[in-house]
């Protein structure tokens, strides 16, 4: 499964005004239930894994990778990105406030890796998080990130 | 050598950390087996480096093994640094 089949365009959504993290979870959730991605449990699930095992899904500076377990309601795997319009804390310790939030849906532990694979590269690339921050509305974040994927770099 | 990335589920950020390691290992020539592990499953298994996010620090105390703490879980040169620094100190 490649990336841009792992992400969801309708779930691509820009300059949210969000208030705090559940909220950011909660619509997450909420944009991967209204593609039939995952079942309303998911976004609860999510919450859980945060408050049991700690903010370490800030997995970067103002980058969170939020997800729960397939079994908690995975219908097929999905990617959903929130950017913000106001940063978040969400309680790290070094890689607080949060303006970027993506939601990963696993059916399996193995079908999405090719795609987690391309995430992490493109992550780790100032382009393409720049490109990220400055689409000012969704139908341009949905229109560069999907370029920018399809380019490959 | 086995080096143990963790996260909360064993197929997010850990799978990720594997991936980073695996292309920095290869690149340095390094031979080393890198399994990704939730937490919980991982407990009680054993690793010569376990690799984590650094908020996961208060589950990881009196861990036997090398403990690394990623801060930024995308950052290459990070990994890197610590990854190999931990590889030196124990070789």
């Amino acid at each position: 499964m490649q990336l841009k089949e792992l992400l969801i365009r309708d779930a691509v959504q820009a300059k949210l005004d969000l208030r705090t993290r559940d909220e950011v979870i909660q619509m997450s959730g909420e944009m991967l239930v209204a593609a039939g991605a995952v079942e309303p449990r998911y976004a609860k699930a999510m919450k859980q894994v945060m408050d049991d095992l700690g903010p370490y899904c800030v997995i970067a500076p103002g980058i969170a990778l939020l997800h729960a377990r397939p079994e908690d309601g995975v219908i097929r795997s999905c990617l959903s990105l929130i950017t913000l319009r106001k940063p978040i804390e969400f309680g790290h310790s070094s890689n607080d406030p949060v303006d970027l939030a993506f939601a990963l849906g696993a059916l399996n532990k193995k079908s999405h890796i090719s795609a987690l694979a391309e995430l992490a590269g493109f992550l780790s690339n100032a382009d393409f998080l720049r490109v990220l921050r400055n689409s000012a509305d969704t139908p341009a974040l949905q229109t560069s990130l999907f370029s920018f994927i399809e380019k490959g770099k | 050598m086995v080096i143990a990335t963790l996260c909360g589920m064993g197929f997010g950020t850990s799978m990720m950390l594997k991936l980073f390691i695996d292309d920095i290992l290869k690149a340095e020539g390094i031979k080393a087996e890198t399994n990704p592990w939730d937490l919980g499953s991982f407990k009680g298994n054993k690793a010569d480096i376990v690799v984590a996010p650094v908020d996961m620090e208060p589950h990881l105390r009196d861990y036997p093994a090398k403990i690394v703490l990623i801060k930024n879980l995308v950052d290459k040169q990070e990994i890197k640094e610590k990854v190999l620094g931990a590889l030196r100190e124990l070789s």
